[in-house]
């Protein structure tokens, strides 16, 4: 296999924003080939990101933007996210698509506890981000999913568009490549 | 049929019921206590008809509540609208979810939102409401929710 | 089947064991196809208790995606409360704006052009396609063909487009308004749908060729799920799933409103009553809605789109009530004025609620795999149900 084609000479610890597809690693020429030398770290980073499954979990709207992403116009399966995974316990990602209410958040965390580390979650839509058309004089709307678990990528909209989803799943998959924690990007990193 | 042969109909076995016309379709205005034999005739007079029974819902007018039913005839496809008043303090009727089966859930959610207690109904629980939520009542207009609510 | 994963809900008890005498006789499981699943097409809990194999009792319990629109509508005013309708039965979404506009409209007593009422049709119509489209997909992907969701959404796709360039949105539009649309068509939509009309007719019969002449899924859909005709009426069905068995309840030819009593269209009927009828009768109809548009998109007449109306809308003191046909049955609109600004009371009349409510009745004594079958062929949306 040509070790030219789609491996970057020059790797530094953050990839370069716009998606990064490439693989983190310097080459160190030497007779008969080239030996790739890399850091675990950024291999375990670089495989995790480009293998996110989700978890099929669509409670109103969003959802349907979420099958259309998933349909042949807007792929999500081309940036890995290929498989989606009925049972919590075989996913990666959790995209809340709709809202939440005071009935389902105890479901939600469930869910949440059930994934198996590492885990991310996209609050994606409205509703999810802040409770959405339903804040005001609702009796039994969560206002924001972030009050029953953290949440990694906001994507904003009602219902976002595919192409707004998808740069969301590429964010999350750069912020996967950096490595840090939660806490750390929060601290302003 | 015409409104004026339902009216008819009606008046000789309930007296004390009384008859809007003026909106869309006719409205019957019935005491709680009549609702079971109204709606038993209703359903089986032959020339009356009414098999279809497609709204079921509770209006609180802040001195009593109102149950509403929307009756209507697929042979005849004529409509009809019966109101009856209910006590705000005990709100009861009899339940007529054994001559219309979708009155069941509608019934139920009427329950759990307003607080009519619906008599012989076969399975009278919260339907939509979390656990925890019965006697709270929230459709109704002084529910109080001072952290969701805010008061225009 | 692991024992362990078999957890009982019981609404009065909380979250305990699997145990074979709690409830139900003898032996029997009791299951929960629980809130998150891929086949319950959104957030319905259904509490099965089987027999080995053979169901005995379902019950739905719901309330997982209630956002108590009823009573946030209370403190919006009439021109805003449209907007929260468009989330409710998100795949009829035009379909539902326009029977709150009928209602409003019902009260206000004001004249629509001609043209908003042709434009209003077109648009209920591509909408009722899309629903239809994507509950082909999803219906053929529960019974597990996955290739029918990658068509569905390619169709799905197209009216999106159109959809996008008039409206703005793709999923969740909000076009009607009391008094007519909000703003015109696009220059393209005509050609555009034109060019959607003639992609169409080449892929419908794929359709026919892929799932519906298939021996394995007629297996799974014939004979399943029977409901009689005074079933369906007493249980208050209404839409494809009545008309599947027979029962007559098309709207827009009993009380026709807009421009429906000036196209000509068949109102599908089957006599089955079994699931594959209530598929016969989506796939036929879908048919139907291309001849409607197909009549409409050559003579949209000239003029205002919108009739004036004031900008704060004040219906007078009554009750109003509209009925439309969504493409899951009929949706009511009952609207209690006091005389201001904002609504009194509010009631939806959702079509899913009642279809729901004969699943108990259609799934005891079948198998646990039919379950998925007479669901899909249902059609529920769940906010449409718990609002």
């Amino acid at each position: 296999m040509s070790d030219k084609t789609n491996i970057s000479k020059d790797s530094s610890l953050i990839p370069p924003s716009g998606g990064g597809e490439a693989f983190p690693g310097k080459i160190h020429e030497a007779p008969g080939g080239g030996i790739i030398l890399s850091k675990l770290d950024d291999l375990i980073n670089w495989a995790r990101s480009n293998s996110l499954w989700p978890l099929t979990f669509a409670t109103s709207c969003c959802g349907i933007e979420y099958m259309s992403v998933a349909g042949a116009k807007y792929d999500f399966s081309r940036f890995g996210f290929e498989v989606a995974r009925a049972t919590p316990r075989q996913a990666d990602v959790i995209i809340i698509a709709g809202t939440i209410v005071n009935k389902m958040a105890p479901v939600l965390k469930r869910l949440y506890d059930q994934m198996a580390d590492p885990k991310y979650v996209i609050a994606m839509g409205a509703c999810a981000i802040s409770g959405g058309p339903f804040f005001y004089n609702t009796y039994s709307v969560v206002k924001g999913a972030d009050h029953v678990i953290p949440v990694d990528v906001y994507v904003a909209g009602c219902p976002p568009r595919p192409e707004a989803l998808i740069h969301a799943l590429i964010k999350l998959q750069e912020k996967i490549k950096s490595g840090l924690t939660r806490e750390q990007i929060k601290q302003g990193n | 049929m015409l409104n004026e042969e339902l009216k008819i109909n009606i008046t000789e076995q309930f007296p004390n019921a009384t008859f809007e016309d003026s909106g869309e379709w006719l409205n019957i205005n019935i005491e709680s206590k009549d609702w079971l034999s109204l709606a038993q005739q209703l359903r089986n007079d032959s020339s009356l008809y009414f098999n279809y029974l497609f709204c079921l819902t509770c209006v609180d007018w802040k001195s009593h509540l109102t149950m509403v039913y929307h009756l209507s005839s697929t042979k005849y496809r004529h409509n009809i609208v019966i109101k009856s008043k209910l006590d705000r303090n005990k709100p009861e009727i009899e339940t007529v979810s054994h001559i219309w089966r979708t009155a069941e859930f509608h019934e139920r959610e009427v329950y759990e939102m307003f607080g009519v207690n619906f008599l012989n109904h076969p399975d009278l629980r919260l339907l939509i409401l979390p656990d925890g939520w019965e006697g709270k009542n929230p459709m109704r207009k002084d529910f109080e929710d001072p952290i969701n609510m805010i008061k225009l | 089947m692991y024992r362990e994963t078999t957890i009982i809900k019981d609404s009065s008890e909380g979250v305990g064991e699997a145990s074979p005498s709690l409830s139900g006789g003898a032996g029997d499981l009791i299951i929960n196809v629980g809130p998150q699943h891929p086949a319950t097409h959104g957030v319905l809990h259904l509490v099965l208790t089987l027999n080995g194999e053979t169901i005995k009792k379902v019950e739905p319990h719901l309330g997982f995606i209630h956002r108590s629109i009823e009573k946030m509508c209370e403190s919006l005013s009439y021109r805003q409360f449209i907007y929260v309708t468009s989330r409710m039965d998100y795949l009829s979404s035009h379909i539902n704006n326009h029977a709150c506009a009928l209602c409003v409209e019902k009260g206000l007593q004001v004249e629509i052009p001609p043209r908003a009422q042709v434009i209003r049709v077109l648009m209920d119509e591509l909408t009722r396609i899309a629903s239809h489209e994507l509950w082909w997909g999803a219906m053929a992907m529960d019974l597990g063909a996955f290739t029918p969701f990658f068509h569905a959404f390619r169709e799905r796709e197209s009216i999106n487009d159109i959809m996008e360039e008039t409206c703005g949105a793709r999923l969740t539009m909000n076009y009607m308004v009391p008094g007519g649309v909000m703003q015109d068509l696009h220059p393209n939509f005509q050609k555009k749908v034109k060019d959607f009309i003639q992609l169409y007719k080449r892929k419908i019969h794929e359709y026919d060729e892929l799932v519906t002449g298939n021996i394995i899924f007629q297996n799974r859909m014939k004979n399943v799920g029977y409901l009689s005709p005074e079933d369906a009426i007493s249980y208050g069905c209404t839409g494809p799933t009545a008309r599947g068995s027979g029962v007559s309840s098309d709207i827009r030819k009993l009380y026709p409103y807009e421009v429906y009593d000036k196209v000509e269209f068949e109102e599908v009927l089957e006599t089955g009553g079994d699931s594959f009828a209530r598929y016969i009768v989506r796939i036929r109809e879908m048919q139907q809605s291309i001849r409607i548009i197909e009549q409409l998109i050559d003579n949209i007449p000239e003029g205002d789109f919108q009739s004036k109306t004031k900008a704060v809308l004040k219906l007078p003191k009554g009750e109003f009530y509209s009925r439309v046909e969504t493409a899951r049955g009929e949706l009511g609109v009952y609207i209690v004025s006091e005389g201001g600004t904002t609504p009194y009371r509010i009631k939806f009349r959702s079509p899913g609620f009642s279809n729901l409510s004969v699943l108990d009745h259609i799934a005891r004594g079948s198998k646990l795999g039919d379950l998925v079958a007479m669901m899909g062929t249902l059609d529920l949306v769940i906010p449409d149900i718990d609002r």
